[in-house]
């Protein structure tokens, strides 16, 4: 008998990455290779009258919206963002060409040479404003119960708006790609989560068919949602560039080009109306969530959907009504990042519900819990929780590990302590499994057994995890369980690398093959077995009305955050994270206790230091001098546990783990800085100066 | 104009603008790239090598400056025992995930095991405090340089 998957094993590509041997795109060279540089617009909001071109030297090339020989147009789910511009640009940094060329500072001449006449247009810098013009891009309503009559009966209504700003991914690798135009095929090679995704795309950019269109993902320097739709537009580009330079083309942005250009995580305004009966618990909720969606909606609408589905944590409200809206600004497009929309309305609801506490003078955890979700309950869209929520046990171990309430009853000015519970769902939400229903290969030679999936190792441990859950399926060493690389070419769609969906559900395919594989394996020298995703009978979800089951199953967690605030500078220094997960069970546990620090010092960043802002539609932190993530100098000491609740349907028991740790951390934060300075908290990230003016308030 | 210095012990001349950057040297000219770009500014330590010992960010090092020093890469440190020291604790403490911070960080915990062979906690924060890390939270990079230095006693 073998030991418990959870025991940690040595990653696959540590030592590849440690020795610096791993290639990443930057690192790659191609023989007669071109490099390609993108000509943004500097304008919010403009018609292009004009672009006066110098005459190029000799092997220099423009490529723009007359090169792209299909659609003009980034495949995602509303495919609404130019390739190149065409008549209009949106927002500043929008890509209108690329200057290729095999010289970097010729090519930067060049640009520098280009002149675009602009006749500027009036645009929308912000959500409020968009909002009293109504610039929407996606609304929807869904409710739960009788919200009217709970109102209309209600002892007191709460009202209060929570606001959260942009975070920029700061993946370490900035964006790249590369294309490459040989035996009628286009190769594109970049670094990127969803090589799929990528590949439909380029079928439309290029008007081809798939089979001639290989998509090949590098090691990747971390993504967290930031290469999920944002890499179809860069690989589009690259392969029009190919195509029209007969070269290969690289295109590599330097740091302060990422920042300006790439997708963002959305700020959002969350709005709640509480309805408390005579007992002040909450038994309706308004809720009303507005997302900054930038110039194009991209793939904000599911960003959104998961947003409103999140919207009730881990609590149990009997009567809803929501609504959620992307709004169109002029703004750099926002995208997929860490959470998904969930972090946002996690937000809101956790502080929500610490500032009806401290209204009514109970203590926040213990008002939380009068409220918390259990087995057999309604979720917010009508679904069901179908297994036990071991959110108790979770409580009682992360107050013991943190000394929550010892701590909260005798807390001192400057020092807080603060909770959060929250959960994160799992997978795609909605019918989105049903949608992609995601394939994967199992192939037997010899005494090895090869994997074929495109969920892309980008930092997060999917090669190791996948692979260990084959290798301890068949009881094979981990040596004899390879792994085909994430090419388009080579393996089946398996669906993109989001949501937290690859080892529950990639992983829980694999699982399902191996045993068929196991029962033939002596059968023959070489063969394959398949599967392909099929949803669970006992799900059920209605995507007109919102109804049913949005997740199959979700992961819970508790945090607690220990802060201190200095008196002068209103700095926050967060001491210490104690934090307690329920992630079905750890396929190792190293790797799991990985993605668990880096998402709750993620979040850390996001509540208190990570400030991004705009002015008239300008970023105005623009490289990492002006936007601080988080070093090793700010980082809590982080405490972290697992409660064990073995899912029947994921791979060893195993659920989501990837975002849960980045949606609980914030909440935990800004609760211990409100204890901290005995002030509500409304808004992150926390700035000083914004923690001063309160506290000179409260004085 | 014409330069030299050593690199990965080995003497070099090199005809070169004075202005450009060691980083691109490494890269472009000698295809060291184990040294990565991150930021370009100096903030992120991913271009972190040793030049005459001492960790510097080879993005803000103009070639004028490396005129007679010493430096040395990844390609170089790897064939150490003390790189392997370096390497296994870092496997065993889950220090590397997306791995393109991680050459820095290993420049910058030779270098700093190198002035201080038994740091504490806050001289090994200290130590990386140069180098941005998006995935792991630090944690677990604090823990692998611990664990070298305690493992690989008379190393440094």
């Amino acid at each position: 008998m073998r030991e418990s998957i959870s025991k940690p094993i040595q990653r696959v590509d540590g030592s590849a990455k440690i020795s610096g041997e791993a290639k990443y795109i930057g690192d790659m060279h191609f023989e007669n290779m071109l490099f390609a540089k993108t000509l943004r617009s500097s304008r919010v909001k403009a018609k292009i009258k004009s672009i006066i071109k110098p005459e190029l030297p000799e092997g220099y090339f423009i490529v723009d919206k007359d090169d792209v020989p299909g659609v003009n147009r980034m495949r995602t789910v509303v495919s609404d963002h130019p390739l190149f511009a065409e008549d209009n640009v949106e927002y500043i940094g929008q890509p209108i060409l690329l200057v290729v060329g095999p010289e970097r500072e010729t090519i930067y001449d060049i640009i520098t040479h280009i002149s675009i006449v602009y006749d500027d247009l009036e645009p929308l810098y912000t959500l409020e404003e968009a909002e009293v013009k109504s610039s929407v891009f996606t609304d929807y309503h869904y409710d739960k119960g009788e919200p009217d009559k709970a109102f209309a009966v209600a002892v007191t209504i709460i009202e209060d708006e929570y606001h959260t700003g942009y975070q920029e991914h700061v993946y370490l690798e900035p964006q790249g790609m590369a294309a490459e135009y040989r035996d009628d095929t286009m190769f594109v090679y970049g670094s990127m989560q969803c090589p799929f995704y990528a590949e439909g795309a380029l079928t439309e950019a290029l008007g081809w068919d798939a089979k001639r269109i290989r998509v090949i993902q590098t090691v990747t320097g971390g993504a967290f949602g930031g290469k999920e739709e944002f890499p179809s537009l860069t690989a589009c580009q690259v392969a029009v560039a190919a195509l029209k330079t007969k070269r290969p083309v690289t295109l590599i942005y330097d740091r302060d080009e990422d920042i300006i250009c790439s997708t963002k995580r959305h700020p959002s305004i969350v709005r709640y109306k509480a309805a408390l009966n005579q007992n002040n618990d909450v038994i309706a909720l308004d809720v009303d969530v507005l997302l900054d969606a930038g110039a194009y909606n991209g793939l904000s609408p599911v960003v959104l959907q998961r947003a409103i589905f999140s919207v009730t944590g881990v609590y149990n409200y009997l009567h809803l009504k929501v609504r959620g809206r992307n709004f169109m600004t002029n703004n750099v497009p926002s995208g997929a990042y860490r959470g998904f929309g969930a972090p946002q309305t996690i937000f809101g609801t956790e502080m929500l519900m610490h500032n009806i506490a401290l209204k009514i003078g109970v203590d926040p955890l213990d008002y939380k819990m009068r409220h918390m979700l259990r087995r057999g309950d309604p979720t917010c869209t009508g679904g069901k929780i179908r297994d036990i929520v071991k959110l108790p046990e979770i409580i009682t171990r992360v107050t013991e590990m943190s000394d929550y309430r010892n701590k909260v009853q005798n807390n001192v000015k400057y020092k807080g302590i603060g909770a959060s519970l929250f959960l994160h769902g799992c997978g795609f939400t909605g019918n989105g499994e049903q949608t992609i229903q995601g394939k994967i290969i199992l192939k037997k030679s010899g005494e090895n057994v090869i994997l074929k999936v495109s969920s892309t190792e980008m930092g997060q441990g999917a090669e190791t995890v996948l692979r260990k859950i084959v290798a301890y399926s068949l009881d094979l060493p981990i040596e004899k369980v390879l792994c085909e690389a994430a090419d388009t070419g080579l393996v089946p769609d398996s669906g993109p690398t989001v949501a937290s969906r690859t080892t529950m559900i990639v992983g829980g395919l694999l699982r399902q093959a191996c045993l068929e594989l196991k029962e033939h394996w002596d059968e023959a020298e070489e063969f394959e077995v398949s599967r392909s995703y099929k949803h669970p009978d006992f799900l059920n979800w209605d995507n007109d009305t919102f109804q049913g089951d949005a997740y199959p199953v979700y992961s819970w967690g508790a945090n607690v955050a220990e802060v201190e605030i200095d008196p002068v500078t209103y700095e926050i220094n967060v001491k210490k994270i104690s934090a307690v997960y329920d992630v079905g069970m750890p396929i190792d546990e190293t790797t799991l206790r990985g993605q668990m620090q880096g998402g709750i010092v993620q979040g850390v960043g996001w509540a208190t230091i990570e400030v991004m802002t705009t002015d008239k539609g300008k970023l105005i932190q623009k490289n990492l001098t002006d936007y601080k993530v988080p070093t090793s100098m700010d980082i809590p000491k982080i405490d972290c546990e697992f409660v064990s609740n073995p899912y029947e349907f994921g791979p060893f028991g195993a659920k989501c783990a990837g975002e849960l740790p980045f949606v609980g951390a914030p909440p935990a934060v800004a609760a211990a800085v409100s204890n901290a300075l005995n002030v509500p908290i409304y808004s992150i990230p926390m700035t000083p100066e914004d923690l001063m003016e309160m506290d000179s308030h409260e004085n | 104009m014409k330069i030299e210095f050593v690199l990965n012990n080995k003497s070099q001349i090199i005809e070169v603008d004075p202005a450009r950057r060691l980083l691109d040297i490494l890269r472009e000219d000698f295809g060291l790239t184990g040294v990565k770009e991150g930021c370009g500014e100096g903030e992120c330590g991913a271009c972190v090598v040793l030049m005459d010992g001492k960790a510097v960010n080879s993005c803000l090092v103009p070639a004028g400056n490396i005129v007679g020093k010493s430096i040395v890469t990844l390609e170089s440190f790897k064939k150490t025992e003390r790189y392997k020291m370096i390497e296994s604790c870092f496997l065993e403490a889950g220090s590397v995930q997306c791995g393109f911070c991680t050459p820095g960080i290993v420049m910058a915990t030779e270098s700093l095991l190198n002035e201080n062979p038994n740091p504490t906690e806050k001289e090994i924060k200290e130590g990386l405090s140069g180098n941005l890390c998006r995935c792991t939270g630090y944690n677990m990079i604090f823990k692998g340089i611990h664990l070298a230095a305690k493992r690989g006693k008379g190393l440094w």
